[in-house]
């Protein structure tokens, strides 16, 4: 397929995700998928002094298990594209001071796993780079205390709110290699229904998944059961109903292939509420069950897309309603070849 | 169509699809919680009183309140007290106890960042507006008062 | 001690005023510190209108233990400084009055503050 004035780009060379690692906290580890995570740590301080340390030791890890992985070394990587929730990105850019590869800070709020996956794969087909990394990784303590409340206060949480997943994912994709294939990229627009409920993520997000899904089922001229998995990233519980509701007004179905990150990876009796949620959600998912598949080749074709909720705590205090943004991308299984 | 027509419909929408969760368990948690907190207080102020019959009425208060933001604040401490508070909400917050957990709770999270602009700074993250609220509107009782 | 029906009247009253703060938090999504001032202002509300005191005389523990006490306190502090030293006591009343719960509060917050270390919520 050719270039197109659409918004989603289709990739002639089709890059590989050669190498790919998932690691999560021990709750998540106790969760549904808690079998398939590259790695479950039992202790969430990471053997670290503060939980910011601890975020950007799990980025450093989920980095050094893909690149270990994919087989290569790190002088073989010659860009690292990563983000995360944390004010100015430190987790990100604190754990790219360590390694000595030109780095790019992405941020995409919970999407950033399909934003910086979209953003290297256009790099790696374009012939820029031959291989680069990316990666997100998110904490619920850290979240907790830069966007909710101290985490020894005894509050209730609102039934709509959802839980940060601490984990984080990293993917090394290449031009060369095996694997399983990107085969397009839609960057989605930032879009606001007016929900001003801070609590309420997956309600602020719904809009905009669906616009960036209804946008790549019309650019690349398929229908949702030409997908095994159409995999959304945090909306949750409600999220994800309302995206059903959403789709279905603008005369798209979602059958059973529709499933939600936030939704499948914790086990309904943990106490989650609506569902997991941040950029480490939708990361682990994907590198753990969602790639083993896809190799396995039980996946043939999967959507992954990331949604994010583009506030800040300034913001939400001003009374400003909540922005969503969806990024998605379309990964081909490893036997098509 | 009209984007503010579109924002309100949506929202709406989402209010009718948030699952409505039956909240007596929770107005019942907090009644109870609520109650043997503050039956507890009374245990103590009259122990108090027993033991130390000297004591004035308001200084017995004095020092139950204080027993009682001793408890909350340790609790906090230990990790507890955000247990007890996600079970019965309001039950804990409205009684001085949350009063404590409010201040004890930053003061434990902001450490990290020092104990100058960490932890004495954040401690009145939450508990800074009720005594700011509080002492103005006695100050208005009390100029009130005054003139009238 | 106090006779056990008054440990009775203190039940259901302090559960009362916690059920009333759960139908707020349920009702308007309001957080710690929005659920701590509006009590606290009740308190010094009913204090400045004069109903306070018969309300105390009659739950005790009930109404002395809710925040809304401690907003009582800062009135009726307030309202007796104003009668024995005039217009300073409008500046000293409140806060001396209510002086016990708020260093107790910062002091053990300070002490368990050093002493401990946040945990993750593991509900």
């Amino acid at each position: 397929m050719k270039k197109e004035e659409k918004q989603t780009i289709f990739f002639n060379n089709k890059p590989y995700i050669i190498g790919y690692y998932s690691i999560v906290g021990p709750k998540e580890g106790k969760g549904t998928l808690g079998e398939y995570f590259s790695e479950v740590s039992d202790d969430d301080f990471f053997g670290q002094k503060t939980y910011e340390k601890a975020e950007r030791t799990m980025l450093e890890k989920a980095l050094k298990g893909a690149v270990d992985n994919a087989g290569v070394s790190y002088d073989d990587i010659k860009l690292f594209l990563s983000g995360d929730l944390l004010n100015q990105i430190i987790s990100s850019s604190y754990a790219a001071r360590t390694i000595n590869i030109p780095y790019v800070g992405v941020f995409g709020a919970c999407s950033t796993m399909a934003e910086s996956l979209a953003l290297g794969s256009c790099l790696v087909d374009g012939g820029h780079f031959e291989t680069v990394a990316c990666a997100t990784s998110s904490h619920f303590s850290t979240a907790e205390r830069q966007f909710r409340f101290p985490l020894e206060l005894g509050n209730q949480r609102p039934p709509t709110a959802q839980w940060t997943v601490t984990g984080s994912g990293a993917d090394i994709i290449s031009s060369k290699g095996k694997g399983p294939r990107i085969i397009s990229a839609t960057f989605g627009k930032v879009v606001d229904f007016g929900i001003s409920d801070v609590n309420n993520m997956g309600a602020a997000m719904a809009p905009a998944a669906c616009d960036t899904l209804l946008t790549l089922f019309k650019d690349t001229k398929t229908k949702p059961e030409d997908y095994d998995l159409i995999l959304s990233g945090d909306l949750g519980k409600l999220g994800s109903e309302i995206l059903i509701d959403l789709m279905e007004y603008h005369g798209v179905k979602l059958g059973l292939n529709y499933k939600d990150c936030g939704q499948i990876i914790f086990k309904r009796n943990q106490n989650v509420l609506m569902g997991g949620s941040g950029c480490g959600c939708s990361a682990t998912v994907l590198n753990s069950i969602i790639m083993k598949k896809l190799i396995s080749g039980e996946y043939k074709k999967v959507i992954f897309m990331a949604t994010g909720a583009l506030l800040s705590t300034l913001s939400c205090q001003q009374g400003d309603t909540v922005p969503g943004i969806a990024h998605a991308i379309v990964i081909e299984g490893d036997n098509n070849e | 169509m009209d984007e503010i027509e579109r924002n309100k419909r949506y929202n709406s929408y989402v209010e009718a699809k948030i699952a409505k969760t039956h909240a007596w368990p929770s107005l019942f948690n907090a009644f109870w919680v609520g109650g043997l907190i503050c039956t507890l207080g009374q245990v103590f102020n009259d122990l108090i009183l027993y033991i130390f019959p000297n004591v004035s009425t308001q200084s017995a208060w004095a020092y139950t309140l204080i027993i009682l933001i001793f408890l909350a604040s340790f609790l906090t401490g230990i990790g507890v007290f955000d247990k007890i508070g996600a079970f019965a909400g309001a039950g804990t917050i409205v009684p001085i106890t949350g009063f404590s957990n409010s201040i004890t709770s930053p003061a434990i999270e902001f450490k990290n960042e020092g104990i100058i602009f960490g932890m004495c700074a954040k401690m009145f993250i939450i508990a800074g507006p009720v005594i700011v609220s509080g002492t103005v509107a006695s100050m208005i009782v009390g100029l009130i008062y005054l003139i009238f | 001690m106090s006779d056990w029906y008054v440990y009775l009247i203190v039940f259901g009253t302090g559960g009362l005023v916690c059920l009333l703060g759960q139908i707020l938090v349920i009702k308007t999504k309001m957080t710690t510190a929005r659920i701590l001032v509006t009590f606290v202002i009740l308190g010094v509300f009913l204090q400045a209108i004069g109903v306070y005191e018969p309300i105390s005389e009659f739950c005790k523990a009930g109404v002395n233990v809710p925040i809304i006490g401690f907003g009582a306190s800062l009135a009726k502090g307030a309202i007796n400084a104003v009668k024995s030293s005039g217009v300073l006591g409008i500046f000293t009343g409140g806060l001396t009055a209510t002086a016990g719960g708020i260093a107790a509060s910062v002091f053990f917050a300070f002490i368990f503050g050093i002493i401990f270390k946040a945990k993750t919520k593991k509900l």
